[in-house]
């Protein structure tokens, strides 16, 4: 199969492509087409997949297994997964999957040596009913092809993790059509990085936005291991009516041999707000026009380049939580508009 | 910790005592306000949006000639199906007031029926009945204009005789008086004939929002609504133009000298075309719109730009600096429309459903139409109008000083209404049998005590309320028009234990500031701000406008969150609390504040 089969670029990607590339190679494809700015990458796709799984069910049978797993059976999940895992990762990538892969790290290594984000990106995940999102695992800061070339294959059997296996049982997924493609990304060594929703978590409005955001890289606020700074901003207006500027106490930076960890942060930057009011404004009018270009509330995550300062994505998705309870309007349109002030004025609304 | 299942109590109004030596000057007040034992059955709470000080025995008419039209409006006019009007109380010389809940289902329906036929009528012709409103509010202006000096001359005028006009000069001050006093009373008819009505159908928007968009912002909902081209901006933009004017003319260069209002008009007299030129624009625009007071019309004391030139005047050479630095100083008015639907659109887009979207536009095309009488009679009614009421007032106190009854004609508001009837008559009566009138043995003394009592009663706390706390506050008016709520009397309650730096009262305009405070209780000391300083005044109102470009923030004792400080402040986009009760008593000058405008919360820092 041609490079194009296996990889694609995100210039090329959109979310009709998700069948082959998953729903976040699918989001950052769209993302980077319709103008916002993430960081550069390629997807592996679904096909690259299928190759290595043919390759691996070779040597010994791998989906029938799974199909065969009683979802409640723990010990015999968590055995089948040390067994399917080692399995994979023992497996050596087809020389066409890993000469595409080496060929796509080489470009985005063209001008200077970049460390990578390994993403699973799913093609069951990011659905709109996304409990499924999360399961699968990501690496960072992966420093050279060798280690990229591993963690694909890592990602690939996290497929095959208890929760994922089990998940799977209990809704009944045909394995067949299980397939996961595989992100791979420039890391931005973010200063500051955070999520955003466009809409209100706690009440659902969608006139405001919550932005959450700490030093260094996300992997700390998404993993809850140190309480973000906290701003709700008006979507239309720019107003911020919720400043909550906490104690910041560590941060997650890269490591030089790969990976990330945690470090103290700085007694004077502790209670200092990792944003200033003109970089929530520019997350604010990216959060507009990506709701605007899905159509939809979205949860997106965010950094901010400590070099360049740029605001990158790094995933967007729909917002799944409020928009399953929308239904019933707040009111609707009378005969006489006057009626409307019973509400006010008391004695029975119609 | 002890704990108790009985909720706190405010304290009940018999428990509420005169303070000692002050006890005649609260016998002044009318019995009709004077609490009585039946008082302690019902819920009241202070006034001090509208009344955050100590008032005067004359100044006591502005809450009863406004609580007679509120009760009339919403008990008998348009029958609010809820509540009836507004019963009010004076001790020590602040005003307690208590709503008038309708509870019974039944006479909720029967009167359910009347609004209908009544409100329904005023929405649906709103138009044509405000139209009406200001022809009508015109002429009890012109008619107020029209009455005469009161004056009491030595012999009937010749010419009088000669017509035979039959009246005595004497009876032409009872005549006078009893105009200016009825005209008082009818304007407040006219003040709340649209007002409820007006601000249910805001109200009805602002629900509507709340729900919509539950993290919306009280001021993004007043931005939508709120009229481009109101009134209340007229006295500053006139400002503006003169400033532009003095340029054009080329008169500029007299403004900067340190002049009184006085010598820079006798100087720009004297300097030819321009500066005549000049003067007849000053002319223009003070008739009518420098007939602004510098407070919300409750107090004689609260002036206009027209009887004190200096204010207006003090931020004349501030704008024709920018002028000269090529500022137009013109509010931009199409822009701001443009926002204005662009903001209704932004958020009309937001909403969920179809059936939302119609539900929005018809309310917003109400709030629109019933909104310029909500923004626009406060100039007609409690500053134009109420100065002429007092301007008058003023003349019988000069008459009467003048004929020993005070030492100085502003003495005249120590006197109720009813008692300076019976200045005058006592008066008429002199002049009329040509012995002494008996008041300059009488008044005086009765002055001195009231003006003391003032003082006394300026020193004391009164609590925000008294009486059963109700469950809820439902009473449309009291929540319309004071924003009171059960969080409110909650937050009272606990207000002992609230941190004693804070001061808590309306979020007019959001942000937060931090800055030196500048206690600003007079034109005069105006010049003392700098750039950058809080503005801590008793009421912030258009007046105030001209030094916004200066100060960082404003902190008022009164206004509530559609009071004119509230919209003024929002337009200029200044952080601003108002409506603190005490915050120029209870902030010392110089120190450093923290405004929340948002929350409505003032910090004393240090």
């Amino acid at each position: 199969m041609s490079d194009s089969g296996l990889i694609g670029w995100f210039a090329e990607l959109g979310l009709k492509d998700r069948p082959q590339v998953g729903g976040k190679g699918g989001s950052l494809g769209e993302l980077e087409r319709a103008g916002i700015a993430v960081p550069p990458g390629f997807v592996i796709k679904t096909a690259a997949f299928e190759e290595f799984l043919a390759a691996v069910e070779r040597s010994a049978p791998l989906r029938a297994r799974v199909m065969a797993l009683d979802p409640e059976d723990l010990d015999s999940a968590t055995q089948l997964s040390q067994q399917l895992r080692a399995q994979i990762e023992a497996t050596p990538l087809p020389r066409s999957v890993s000469a595409a892969i080496s060929r796509a790290h080489a470009a985005l290594n063209e001008r200077s040596p970049v460390a990578v984000a390994v993403r699973s990106s799913a093609t069951t995940e990011d659905a709109a009913d996304a409990s499924f999102a999360g399961l699968q695992d990501t690496y960072l800061w992966v420093q050279n092809l060798a280690q990229c070339l591993d963690k694909v294959r890592s990602c690939w059997g996290s497929l095959y993790s208890v929760e994922s296996m089990t998940y799977r049982r209990r809704h009944g997924f045909a394995e067949h059509d299980v397939a996961m493609a595989v992100v791979v990304q420039t890391m931005v060594d973010a200063r500051t990085a955070g999520v955003m929703f466009t809409r209100s978590p706690l009440t659902g409005d969608r006139s405001v936005m919550a932005v959450e955001g700490a030093w260094g890289l996300g992997s700390a606020v998404v993993g809850g291991e140190v309480t973000p700074d906290r701003w709700v901003i008006g979507k239309i207006t720019g107003e911020i009516s919720v400043r909550e500027i906490s104690d910041k106490q560590i941060c997650h930076v890269p490591r030089s041999e790969g990976g990330i960890h945690s470090v103290a942060v700085s007694e004077s930057q502790r209670r200092m707000a990792c944003l200033s009011d003109e970089e929530l404004q520019a997350l604010r009018a990216i959060g507009r026009q990506v709701e605007r270009h899905y159509g939809r509330p979205q949860d997106i995550e965010w950094a901010v380049d400590r070099q360049s300062g740029a605001i990158l994505l790094l995933q967007s998705r729909p917002e799944t939580v409020w928009s399953s309870k929308e239904g019933a309007p707040v009111d609707r349109a009378v005969a006489d508009p006057s009626l409307h002030v019973l509400k006010i004025f008391g004695g029975g609304n119609r | 910790m002890p704990t108790s299942a009985k909720p706190k109590q405010f304290p009940l109004p018999s428990s509420l005592k005169v303070v000692p030596g002050t006890e005649r000057a609260q016998a002044a007040y009318p019995y009709y306000t004077q609490f009585e034992p039946a008082d302690d059955q019902r819920f009241w709470f202070y006034n001090s949006m509208h009344f955050p000080e100590p008032m005067s025995a004359f100044d006591m008419v502005t809450a009863e000639a406004a609580y007679c039209a509120l009760g009339a409006s919403n008990t008998r006019v348009h029958c609010l199906p809820t509540t009836l009007g507004i019963d009010h109380r004076i001790i020590n010389g602040r005003v307690y007031i208590g709503g008038n809940a309708v509870t019974d289902p039944k006479e909720i329906a029967r009167r359910l029926e009347e609004f209908k036929q009544r409100a329904f009528y005023y929405y649906a012709n709103w138009e044509r009945l405000y139209a009406q409103w200001r022809e009508k509010m015109m002429t009890l202006i012109t008619q107020a204009q029209q009455l005469p000096t009161p004056a009491l001359p030595e012999f009937e005028p010749l010419a009088n005789v000669h017509a035979g006009i039959g009246v005595a000069a004497n009876h032409r001050l009872l005549d006078t008086y009893q105009k200016t006093l009825e005209g008082y009373f009818r304007m407040w008819h006219h003040h709340f004939e649209f007002l409820l009505l007006g601000y249910g159908a805001y109200l009805t928007f602002f629900d509507f929002c709340k729900k919509a968009f539950p993290e919306i912002t009280d001021q993004t909902i007043a931005r939508m609504v709120a009229g481009i081209e109101a009134e209340i901006f007229r006295p500053d933009d006139e400002l503006r133009r003169l400033a532009r004017c003095a340029v054009e003319l080329q008169v500029d260069v007299h403004f900067g000298k340190q002049l009184s209002a006085h010598e820079l008009i006798e100087t720009l007299r004297m300097s030819g075309e321009g500066g005549h030129s000049w003067l007849k624009e000053l002319e223009s625009a003070r008739n009518p719109w420098f007939n602004i007071n510098v407070g919300d019309g409750f107090y004689h004391y609260h002036r206009a730009w027209n009887d004190d030139l200096s204010m207006p005047f003090a931020s004349l050479p501030d704008y024709i600096e920018r002028v000269r630095a090529g500022e137009s100083l013109e509010r931009p008015v199409e822009k701001l429309l443009a926002e204005r639907q662009q903001l209704i659109s932004d958020y009309r887009e937001l909403l969920s459903t179809d059936e939302d979207r119609a539900a929005y536009d018809q309310m917003i095309t109400l709030a629109h139409r019933v909104f310029p009488y909500v923004e626009g009679h406060k100039f007609y009614c409690e500053h134009w109008y109420t100065n002429l009421f007092f301007n008058k007032i003023r003349e019988f106190g000069t008459l009467l000083s003048q004929h020993g009854f005070f030492a100085h004609s502003e003495d005249v508001f120590h006197l109720t209404h009813y008692e300076l009837e019976s200045a005058i008559i006592d008066l008429m009566n002199a002049w009329s049998t040509g012995s002494a009138p008996r008041g300059p043995r009488v008044w005086p003394q009765v002055v001195a005590e009231r003006r003391a009592a003032l003082r006394e009663w300026a020193k004391h706390e009164t609590p925000p309320a008294l009486g059963a706390v109700p469950d809820v506050i439902d009473d449309p008016a009291i929540v319309m028009l004071w924003g009171i709520t059960r969080e409110t009397l909650d937050a009272w309650l606990s207000g002992g234990d609230r941190d004693p730096n804070e001061l808590h009262g309306f979020a007019a305009c959001r942000g937060v500031v931090e800055g030196t405070a500048r206690i600003v209780k007079s034109v005069e000391e105006i010049s003392r701000l700098q750039k950058g300083d809080i503005l801590v005044c008793q009421v912030t109102n258009p007046t105030w406008a001209p030094i916004f470009g200066k100060i960082s923030a404003a902190v008022s004792d009164i206004g509530g969150s559609m009071s004119h400080a509230a919209i003024v402040a929002r337009e200029y986009g200044l952080p601003a609390v108002v409506g603190t009760g005490n915050g120029t008593s209870r902030i010392k000058d110089g120190q450093r504040i923290r405004v929340d405008g948002g929350r409505g919360v003032v910090t004393i820092l240090q």
